[in-house]
């Protein structure tokens, strides 16, 4: 688990180092997720303790997002004054976003299968 | 309160300790709720455990900069976290690879729709400026969205708040809006989800179906990169017109 817990943060690392090197917008860790994903490409797999190191991790993603939500005490001002605007903004925007991608990729998905299965 | 436990309050919400560990606490008060409702999307822990923890620090009266000092070091995981999604990735790149139109076009559909819908709805309601441009990336996770809004004059905080609601939204949402479209496919199902609501969305994936998991954290990787691109080009624009 430290070996693995070690790569990751390595990875991490060198995301941060290379999104600051190249003036990137992009983030280090999604950088290091992209580096990590070639390393695996390259080396065939990752070890099974990589694997469940990982699986662990994902496994309580939402954990992770507890301490930037409870942020929200420091928007209740805000939030107070233009709530309506906000809450429509998040709902509308996030079921047209579920569905315009659903949507576009479902179409997409149709055709080629079409030609392969006559 | 006693003397005796007034200095230990003193003690207490001065160490980084007591933030960490209510965290956790709550959110595996949270977990456990939801399991018992059996994975019910509604019982969101994300949702429950920000619920409980805003009402104690409301409470004792605690400010959120002394709760994040110790509540920093779970925050912190979301790096290795993200850097962690590439093995589902790589375990699922031969399903990726076969379905890499529609991955493309959907993404770049997606992606789209989430920053110009949340902006201009967010301006006919009449938000403000700051919350209109807070609102541009948040449908990216947390410290890209964050990075964004910092980039073209949002409120980076808020930004955080409204990226954990979407994730929320859904997590909460996405099952029936499948299943009025009755769309089956499990990669489908999960790069929606991961598209508009990120992590929590993709938590919510995980869940319920790995390779929605995959497809999931495929779509969010993919999402973070194209709208750290693409918002500051477009936002300018987006307020502006």
């Amino acid at each position: 688990m430290i070996s693995a817990l070690t790569l990751l943060l390595l990875f991490q690392l060198i995301g941060e180092v290379v999104a600051r090197w190249l003036d990137l917008p992009i983030p280090g860790p999604v950088i290091g997720m992209l580096l990590l994903f070639l390393a695996l490409a390259v080396r065939g797999g990752p070890t099974d303790d990589l694997r469940t190191t990982s699986q662990n991790l994902l496994q309580h993603l939402s954990l992770l997002f507890v301490p930037a939500g409870t942020g929200i005490m420091v928007h209740l001002h805000r939030v107070a004054d233009e709530w309506p605007a906000l809450l429509l903004s998040l709902l509308i925007s996030t079921f047209a976003t579920l569905v315009v991608t659903a949507l576009a990729m479902k179409l997409c998905l149709r055709q080629p299968s079409r030609e392969e299965t006559p | 309160m006693t003397p005796e436990i007034s200095k230990l309050w003193v003690y207490l919400s001065a160490s980084p300790l007591l933030g960490l560990t209510i965290t956790l606490l709550a959110y595996q008060a949270a977990f456990w709720l939801y399991q018992r409702s059996g994975a019910n999307p509604l019982a969101n822990p994300v949702l429950i455990a920000v619920t409980m923890l805003v009402a104690f620090l409301s409470l004792t009266d605690t400010r959120y900069e002394t709760y994040f000092a110790g509540a920093q070091f779970v925050h912190f995981l979301l790096g290795p976290a993200t850097v962690a999604l590439a093995i589902p990735l790589y375990l699922q790149f031969r399903r990726v690879r076969a379905m890499l139109l529609p991955v493309v076009v959907g993404l770049v559909a997606g992606s789209l729709t989430a920053v110009v819908s949340a902006v201009l709805v967010g301006r006919l309601f009449g938000a403000s400026l700051s919350t209109q441009l807070s609102l541009a990336p948040k449908s990216v996770t947390t410290p890209i969205a964050m990075g964004v809004a910092e980039r073209i004059g949002g409120i980076p905080s808020l930004t955080a708040v409204l990226v954990i609601v979407t994730g929320i939204i859904g997590a909460v949402g996405a099952r029936s809006v499948f299943d009025a479209m009755k769309l089956r496919d499990p990669a489908i199902r999960g790069f929606a989800i991961g598209v508009a609501s990120h992590g929590i969305g993709t938590a919510r994936a995980f869940q319920v179906n790995e390779q929605s998991g995959a497809f999931a954290a495929l779509a969010m990787g993919l999402n973070g990169a194209l709208t750290a691109l693409l918002v500051p080009f477009v936002s300018g624009w987006l307020v502006g017109a």
